[in-house]
């Protein structure tokens, strides 16, 4: 829904875009990547507690573990499945949909997706096969070792594709190369640990390992209220708790830095995020918050005001900067520009980023009526550092009609973080709960517990998604920071060709999404082979 | 000296290679498609059906795999072909991935208990992609020598020239013929790889008797298309400028300038023949291993002389001056090096994969097996 309300929204922007074309395109890349990120999760955390359980069937050797292993391996084989399903499409994607975008930056973003294939994708599949049919094929501790692999190749398979994902948020390690009219990169390892991608690795390593947590321990709890299978059920919530406190735990902390670093990498996002239109010294997180619109306009479109709120005084200026006193800009700041806290205008991107496409521009003709002196000095611009830095890195902003145009959904991106947040700390609490009544032995006696774990299982996948959300809408309309807004990076076709695949994949995918759903019920009431 | 040597020539022929290797281990690997193409025709029971699927099907992953590291490397090394040809010809792409997402879930569901729609549907898809996977990813490389209907504009951005979208590629008989070949191919595979791997006399009697009207079905489109390349103008880049032309019989005499790609090429059919030979007339278990190597090698080999000896390798009919050569088309002399490094762990991959395939190999699979409790498809 935010979506809609967003492209709605966007139907002002202009510059000779078929807006159908873009709507449509931005739907499906939206669908596809909601879709495949219902399924991931789940495989990245239940790879390893797989390996986990695997460990202390082959430690111990008893032939309990090695059914607990069994049951949820097969869980696992059924969601692998459909998650790999709905994964290629969005790599290819990236050519169908978005070919102007991919070649404009295929120089840096290939190179992990590449990479991804070569050393994650086929150590999954190749292992995967050995964990599936090689239980009387191969040893013990082969197998183990198989098992093991494919948590370590599913989980770097998601490290490369993040690491693209960051670059885009926040665009380093490269040079803007006029000749070949892309960017180029310029350091590999610059572009690896980017701040941004590194931050972003970790935060959904953690809440994917949260997730599968909660999965483990959901269905674990539904046995024990059926009064079946208690020991695999409590063996299986004590793996899964210890797991899943950790890892919500490093949630948290890692979304603390992912918060603090877009603070300074996407300050409208982060603005955004908190709904903060106006910038202040000694500003408050907000805990809770109703939005209306404000009187305060920007253009055409209307800021966000609070009907109420409960927040932490100062905390916001103390978490980004350390410091009670810090300002923290609002949207209307960064917009429009505040000469005392140094940040320019909208107006003054513009018209630098304009600078930049016009010497780009007069680098193409120079080329093409061979004025090889004009040719070359406009080159040598390009090669400075400071042309780089304070024109070229606003290139976006060219194509970028009017200031409101850079805003992105207040209300979808303030909700979602804030939704995620409070299921972050409610999750910490249930994990903690549950060792609690385990310790104790109380767990099968409380069923009122039971129930909230079975009945939690779906709120890491909201959350999960919904972080999603924060990090693609909140920084519309850029597909790349500053420098390429979707608008400009959309594949130049018939937009009733998008909108037929639309429905296509929108159907199929919800087809094979209630198949799935409904084998793994089945599977999970069989409950593990005796 | 060796700073020299790794130029960025010898990085854009040395990422060709690479994709061109990647490309012909897909082709081989389609011998999964190929079986699944026999889901209804080739079992005489039930069982039998179920050791088909199995035995491809424990297969599926790489074959996936590698189509999806065959994206990955192309997009990677060849950038402006990733976005020219997958954002122009739209159709066509999305057709192979559509096949390819039926594919995954296929294996997974089709005999699971509640999977809602009933095997049959799900063995439904497994002969779609089976068919339309070879079929449409033929059509798709016979286009780099036939040539599409693109333009790019000074900011390298494409605009398709017809309303079809990539689908027009089905019109041109030498497009067909390369996909009917490689879907004949990809079948006489997967036939030989069941008669290699399932313990069953029957069974192998059945597929041996599908062989040789398989083997005629992949013939005559193959040397249809082989000729009619041979034999046609092609694609010409000038080495210096980059110009492309139109020159006679340009596939012929890169065939002929690049003796080693000649020999490559006779190399890879005489196995493929072989192969043939001794499964249908004598009956052996291993010809598959001829085949294999023999279409590993005839792949590479038409690779080859789509992309060097100064020819384009994704031409446009519609504009010549856009067509793309691994010369205009290759990423930056940086990233291309940044690659080379990690392409050095693929023999390192290309070990485990054997390792762990002949571990799950060691013995054919029998009935026996199936009928145990077990992970099976």
């Amino acid at each position: 829904m935010f979506l809609i309300n967003y492209l709605n929204h966007q139907i002002t922007m202009t510059e000779n875009i078929d807006l159908t074309l873009l709507d449509w395109s931005r739907a499906q890349f939206a669908l596809t990547a909601i879709y495949h990120w219902l399924f991931v999760p789940l495989t990245l955390g239940l790879s390893f507690l797989v390996a986990i359980m695997e460990t202390i069937y082959v430690r111990t050797g008893r032939e309990e573990w090695r059914k607990i292993t069994r049951f949820w391996m097969t869980l696992f084989g059924i969601n692998f499945a459909i998650g790999v399903a709905t994964g290629i499409i969005l790599e290819f994607e990236f050519g169908t949909n978005w070919s102007n975008y991919s070649w404009f930056v295929g120089d840096i973003f290939g190179a992990p997706l590449a990479v991804e294939g070569i050393v994650a994708f086929f150590l999954e599949s190749t292992f995967i096969a050995v964990m599936f049919f090689g239980w009387h094929k191969v040893s013990k501790k082969f197998h183990l070792f198989s098992t093991w692999l494919v948590a370590i190749g599913s989980n770097l398979s998601a490290l490369w594709i993040l690491v693209a994902n960051g670059w885009m948020q926040n665009p380093v390690g490269m040079v803007f190369n006029p000749e070949t009219a892309r960017n180029e990169m310029i350091s590999f390892w610059a572009v690896l640990f980017n701040q941004v991608s590194v931050d972003k690795f970790l935060h959904t390593l953690s809440s994917s390992y949260l997730l599968a947590s909660m999965f483990v321990v959901g269905i674990s709890s539904w046995f024990l209220i059926r009064k079946r299978e208690g020991y695999m059920a409590r063996r299986s919530i004590l793996v899964a708790a210890v797991f899943g406190i950790l890892a919500s735990l490093m949630t948290a902390y890692t979304g603390d830095e992912s918060a603090r670093i877009i603070s300074k990498v996407q300050p409208v996002k982060f603005a955004a995020m908190e709904a903060l239109s106006e910038g202040k010294t000694n500003a408050g997180l907000v805990a809770f918050g109703v939005l209306k619109d404000s009187e305060n306009k920007i253009g055409e479109t209307k800021l966000k005001d609070f009907i109420i709120k409960i927040e932490f005084p100062g905390l916001l200026s103390i978490l980004t900067a350390g410091d009670r006193d810090a300002f923290v800009p609002g949207i209307a700041d960064l917009v429009k520009g505040n000469h005392q806290y140094k940040l320019i205008s909208f107006e003054e991107k513009k018209s630098r980023g304009e600078m930049a496409r016009k010497a780009l521009m007069d680098y193409k003709s120079a080329v093409k009526s061979g004025d090889s002196q004009e040719r070359d000095s406009l080159k040598g611009l390009f090669s400075t550092q400071s042309f780089q830095d304070n024109y070229f890195r606003y290139f976006g902003y060219s194509s970028v009609e009017k200031a409101e145009d850079v805003i992105p959904n207040i209300s979808g991106t303030f909700y979602s973080f804030h939704l995620m947040v409070v299921l972050g700390f409610f999750f910490i609490l249930l994990f903690s709960l549950a060792l609690f009544y385990l310790f104790k032995g109380t767990l099968a006696q409380n069923r009122w517990f039971l129930w909230v774990c079975l009945l939690s299982i779906p709120l890491p996948y909201i959350a999960s998604e919904l972080g999603w959300i924060v990090a693609e809408l909140g920084r519309q309309p850029w597909i790349i920071q500053d420098l390429m807004p979707v608008s400009k990076a959309v594949s130049n076709i018939s937009s009733g060709s998008v909108i037929a695949t639309f429905f296509i994949f929108a159907a199929l995918f919800t087809t094979l999404l209630i198949a799935e759903v409904s084998i793994m019920v089945k599977q999970i009431k069989n409950g593990p082979k005796h | 000296m060796t700073t020299i040597m790794i130029s960025h020539l010898f990085l854009q022929n040395y990422w060709w290679i690479i994709v061109s290797l990647l490309a012909s281990l897909l082709v081989f690997l389609m011998f999964v498609q190929g079986g699944q193409s026999f889901i209804f025709t080739l079992p005489g029971s039930e069982m039998q059906k179920t050791m088909i699927v199995n035995t491809v099907g424990r297969k599926w992953d790489l074959t996936f795999t590698t189509l999806v590291t065959f994206g990955g490397a192309f997009f990677a090394s060849f950038p402006l072909f990733y976005a020219t040809s997958f954002g122009g010809a739209y159709w066509v792409w999305i057709a192979i991935l559509f096949s390819f997402i039926l594919q995954a879930v296929a294996y997974e569901f089709r005999s699971k208990p509640n999977n809602v729609f009933g095997q049959n549907t799900f063995d439904i898809f497994l002969l779609l992609n089976g068919a339309l996977g070879p079929l449409l990813i033929g059509i798709a490389v016979a286009t780099f020598f036939t040539g599409s209907q693109f333009s790019l504009d000074n900011m390298n951005r494409v605009r398709w020239a017809t309303s079809w979208y990539g689908l027009e590629a089905v019109l041109d008989v030498r497009n067909l013929a390369l996909g009917l070949a490689v879907l004949f191919l990809s079948r006489v595979n997967g036939l030989l790889y069941i008669v290699n791997s399932i313990d069953d006399e029957d069974l192998k009697k059945r597929a041996l008797e599908r062989l040789p009207l398989n083997t005629i079905l992949f013939l005559i489109p193959f040397l249809f298309f082989v000729i009619a390349i041979l034999l046609s103008k092609g694609f010409a880049a000038d080495p210096a400028t980059g110009t492309i032309s139109f020159e006679r019989f340009k596939y012929l005499h890169n065939l002929l300038q690049m003796p080693l790609v000649l020999i490559i090429f006779l190399a890879g059919v005489a196995g493929v023949l072989y192969g043939l030979f001794i499964a249908i007339f004598k009956k052996n278990d291993y010809s598959v291993w001829f085949t294999s190597l023999g279409t590993i090698l005839t792949v590479f080999a038409v690779f080859m002389l789509a992309g060097f000896n100064g020819t384009s390798f994704y031409p446009s009919a519609y504009d010549l001056q856009s067509s793309l050569t691994i010369r205009n088309a290759s990423s930056s002399e940086f990233t291309l090096r940044t690659m080379m490094y990690v392409s050095f762990l693929i023999p390192f991959v290309i070990a485990y994969i054997w390792y762990a395939w002949k571990s799950i190999n060691v013995n054919k699979i029998t009935d026996e097996e199936m009928n145990l409790n077990e992970h099976k498809y």
